[in-house]
């Protein structure tokens, strides 16, 4: 038996003898080191914004990884969630319109009540129950047993009927309402409140809708899911982009009140006036570098405290129960654990998580645009962040999150110069190099498919693979 | 009397011929889906990107075609340069199973990793039809636009509602029976078709009974690439083609093929017209029909329209909904899942 032997090899060699912590802080720090390294080359606002962007993405990651990751539940819906989150931020921070409210909110709140109503009738009626039975007397009108066949009748009746009452309302109240200074406003307004509230509201609307879908797809086989979030979250960015006077549409909705101080009050500012000289940077570069490195502070803290309230999760013995299931489902079935049910709450608490993060994706932007939400950015991105960070591991989904967006970001650059080495033995107007060049955007597209692709194949695991317990 | 063939030719004109032609495109898509659940069992959401590259590829056989001065006019060129998308798709989908799917199948991966992995075979098509041909609108139907026109079917008839039938929509519904037939005639007669049907019956069975699996796989694969660039050139001749419509395409598409029933090719079919049909029907304005009927304003002075033309693909997702929640095996009862 022969013993190992000490001898300084490889870095790589090194490297792989290091405890899975030694590794992990490795990982983390050559992060650190990139975004270190553009700080310098580039400058530190592109350092910071990109490490803005690293933190949400973190914890959308963080959100996907507590479906997929402990639960193995597939969402191809996360642009849509995202999404919900933001219109959080636009109903909790933006100033009421007034005068839109006027013109047609009483129409518009009725229409939407009457919508919940018959949908909350609809489902009762489908499932028989006594209670629902008492809730809405007026509708029943043959009691006991003999019902069962009128189901389909009754219940598409109800649907029709009451989504027909629900149009005469709100049609007319949305046509004033976006008549109204259609320029500037044509939509409600929000609530007025601080928007650091949305971060939570967009959670609520998050895992709102994602209890429906759960409810819906799960207990059914994994692809039913996929399909199911892949068109809620479709469906989600239509009714943003063509509901005008719930988020002013394509018109996009500007100028979202800040957690954070504004550029021109620090340039206003002379204790922040005098810091800069001592500093010795531009006046306007401070002041915006400051802006950022608050936002960077306060998404720190929540992707703490997310990460914190995950990793505790997963410890626990609700987490133990996850990963049985997520393992053996029919085990963990006849061990007595109702699967369709922790699958339904591990799918609406990820969501929530990614609500959070789309809510603060639009607080860092300051505007609410609904033709941002591409899937590609906003489903698949996430995914390959999951996937490559390590599934299962929290830590793997954050520096997933950290590390695809640092390349997400500087991939276009770096492919841009790649194929103009590629091509540099080619005349300047040759009709090949305009051609890459002009299609050098869509090699995200393919980069993204392949990274995804080969991490599968050859390091299903990840970069931190999922700890044994 | 008269208003009501008016009402009718209107709904005729708007709802059935667009319907029917949209159902073939949906049901050949929903047909490759259904094929590939049957026999590979898992969704392939690549599946709209290979139509869309099998698409492109018969665009530029067409394009080379016309400068060739080759038409087989008053029919698209698009028909006759078929066989070259076909055979670029089928080249595409053989190597993608060699590549990528045939790995997870030795190592026997649960429907989730293939789900995942078809997901990125989706990238990495969408990427390099992209790089190929760009993500711009492309119109590639020439030879005669119209079978019959609204304004001569007008000065015919004597009515005042029109009804004009668009010759990629008479091409797409005579292909569709054409393939569909044969595939059907495939699958029910010939010795390959039903070692295919019984793989994707009983695995096991197949299997001890010396059917080559590889085999049935490529000809899986095979077939649904074939479908795949006949439903995609039909609906980019009857539109237009533009890469990302076909992404948008993938729920329509499940949702055909959910309805009818995962893995029925039967099933299929008919899911391709109750989707394409449920749609034009649902997020069509009334309004004339209604004035047709019972007068003008007699209903106030709405549309009538059910949702609005933004929601199309809404459609298809109700009734994806409905079908889990009321049975999920689908219309024709697919694969118990």
């Amino acid at each position: 038996m022969t013993k190992p032997t000490k001898t300084p090899g490889l870095v790589s060699q090194q490297i792989a003898r290091l405890s899975p912590s030694q590794r992990n802080i490795l990982l983390f720090a050559g992060m650190g080191l990139l975004l270190i390294i553009v700080g310098i080359a580039q400058s530190w606002n592109v350092a910071f914004s990109i490490l803005n962007m690293c933190l949400i993405s973190a914890i959308m990651a963080l959100g996907v990884n507590i479906q997929w990751g402990y639960a193995g539940l597939f969402n191809v819906g996360i642009m849509g969630f995202a999404a919900l989150g933001g219109l959080a931020a636009v109903v909790v921070s933006m100033p009421p319109v007034e005068a839109a409210w006027a013109a047609g909110g009483l129409g518009v709140v009725a229409g939407l009540a009457i919508g919940i109503v018959t949908l909350l009738v609809s489902m009762l009626r489908w499932r028989r129950e006594r209670e629902s039975a008492l809730l809405v007397g007026m509708l029943i009108w043959r009691r006991g047993q003999g019902w069962g066949r009128w189901r389909y009748a009754v219940t598409g009746g109800v649907v029709v009927a009451g989504y027909v009452l629900m149009r005469m309302l709100i049609d007319p109240s949305t046509m004033a309402i976006e008549a109204v200074d259609s320029a500037r406003t044509g939509y409600l307004g929000g609530l007025g409140l601080p928007i650091m509230l949305s971060w939570v509201v967009g959670g609520l609307f998050a895992a709102a809708a994602a209890w429906v879908v759960g409810k819906i797809s799960l207990g059914l086989r994994a692809d039913y899911l996929a399909i199911a979030t892949l068109g809620i979250s479709e469906i989600i960015i239509y009714v943003l982009k063509f509901e005008d006077w719930l988020s002013r549409g394509v018109k996009n909705v500007n100028g979202l009140p800040r957690p954070v101080p504004y550029e021109v009050d620090l340039q206003n500012n002379s204790w922040f006036v005098a810091l800069a000289e001592d500093l010795n940077l531009p006046l306007v570069d401070a002041s915006s570098l400051v802006v950022k490195i608050c936002y960077a502070l306060l998404f720190t803290v929540v992707l703490l405290a997310i990460l914190w309230l995950s990793e505790t999760a997963l410890r626990s013995p609700w987490g133990r129960m996850m990963r049985a299931i997520r393992d053996n489902e029919t085990a963990a079935n006849a061990m007595g654990k109702n699967v369709t049910r922790q699958h339904l709450l591990v799918f609406v608490l990820g969501s929530a998580v990614i609500g959070i993060a789309g809510a603060m994706l639009v607080t860092l932007d300051g505007q609410f645009t609904p033709t941002s939400y591409q899937p590609l950015r906003f489903t698949f991105l996430i995914w390959v962040m999951v996937i490559a960070g390590g599934s299962g591991n929290n830590w793997g989904a954050v520096l997933g999150g950290f590390l695809i967006w640092f390349f997400w970001i500087e991939a276009e650059p770096i492919g841009l110069w790649f194929i103009d080495v590629l091509t540099s033995g080619l005349p300047p107007g040759h009709w090949l190099r305009l051609h890459l060049l002009e299609s050098a955007a869509h090699t995200r597209l393919m980069t993204m498919g392949v990274i995804l692709l080969l991490v599968l194949r050859f390091s299903p695991r990840g970069l931190i693979p999922e700890a044994r317990r | 009397m008269e208003s009501a063939l008016n009402a009718l030719i209107l709904i005729g004109n708007y709802i059935v011929v667009p319907g029917l032609a949209y159902g073939c495109q949906l049901a050949l898509g929903a047909l490759g889906v259904t094929m590939i659940y049957a026999v590979l069992r898992f969704s392939n959401f690549g599946h709209g990107e290979i139509m869309s590259f099998g698409t492109m590829l018969v665009i530029l056989a067409t394009f080379a075609l016309q400068s060739a001065g080759l038409s087989i006019a008053p029919l698209p060129t698009a028909l006759l340069a078929l066989p070259a998308g076909i055979i670029g798709a089928i080249g595409l989908c053989l190597l993608l199973d060699r590549y990528v799917y045939k790995f997870y199948r030795q190592q026997r991966a649960s429907p989730v990793i293939y789900l995942i992995v078809s997901i990125g075979t989706m990238f990495i098509i969408g990427g390099l039809i992209r790089f190929i041909i760009g993500p711009q609108d492309r119109n590639f139907a020439d030879g005669e636009r119209f079978i019959v026109k609204a304004s001569a079917f007008k000065a015919n008839t004597g009515f005042s509602e029109g009804l004009a039938i668009k010759t990629a929509q008479g091409v797409t519904v005579l292909t569709t029976f054409a393939v569909v037939g044969l595939v059907f005639w495939f699958l029910n007669y010939t010795r390959t078709g039903k070692s295919m049907r019984a793989f994707a019956d009983n695995e096991d069975l197949a299997l001890l009974s010396g059917i080559d699996p590889d085999r049935v796989v490529r000809i899986t694969w095979i077939i649904t690439a074939v479908l795949a660039t006949i439903a995609g050139t039909l609906y980019g001749l009857d539109k237009s083609y533009k890469p990302l419509v076909y992404l948008h395409l993938l729920l329509p598409i499940f949702a055909a093929a959910i309805v009818g029933g995962v893995g029925n090719p039967l099933g299929a079919i008919a899911g391709g017209f109750v989707i394409a049909f449920s749609e034009l029907a649902i997020t069509f304005a009334y309004k004339k029909v209604a004035g047709y009927l019972l007068g003008d304003g007699v209903l106030g002075d709405g549309l009538l329209q059910l949702l609005s033309t933004d929601y199309k693909f809404a459609v298809s997702f109700l009734i994806l909904v409905v079908v889990l929640l009321v049975k999920p095996t689908g219309i024709f009862s697919g694969k118990t899942l």
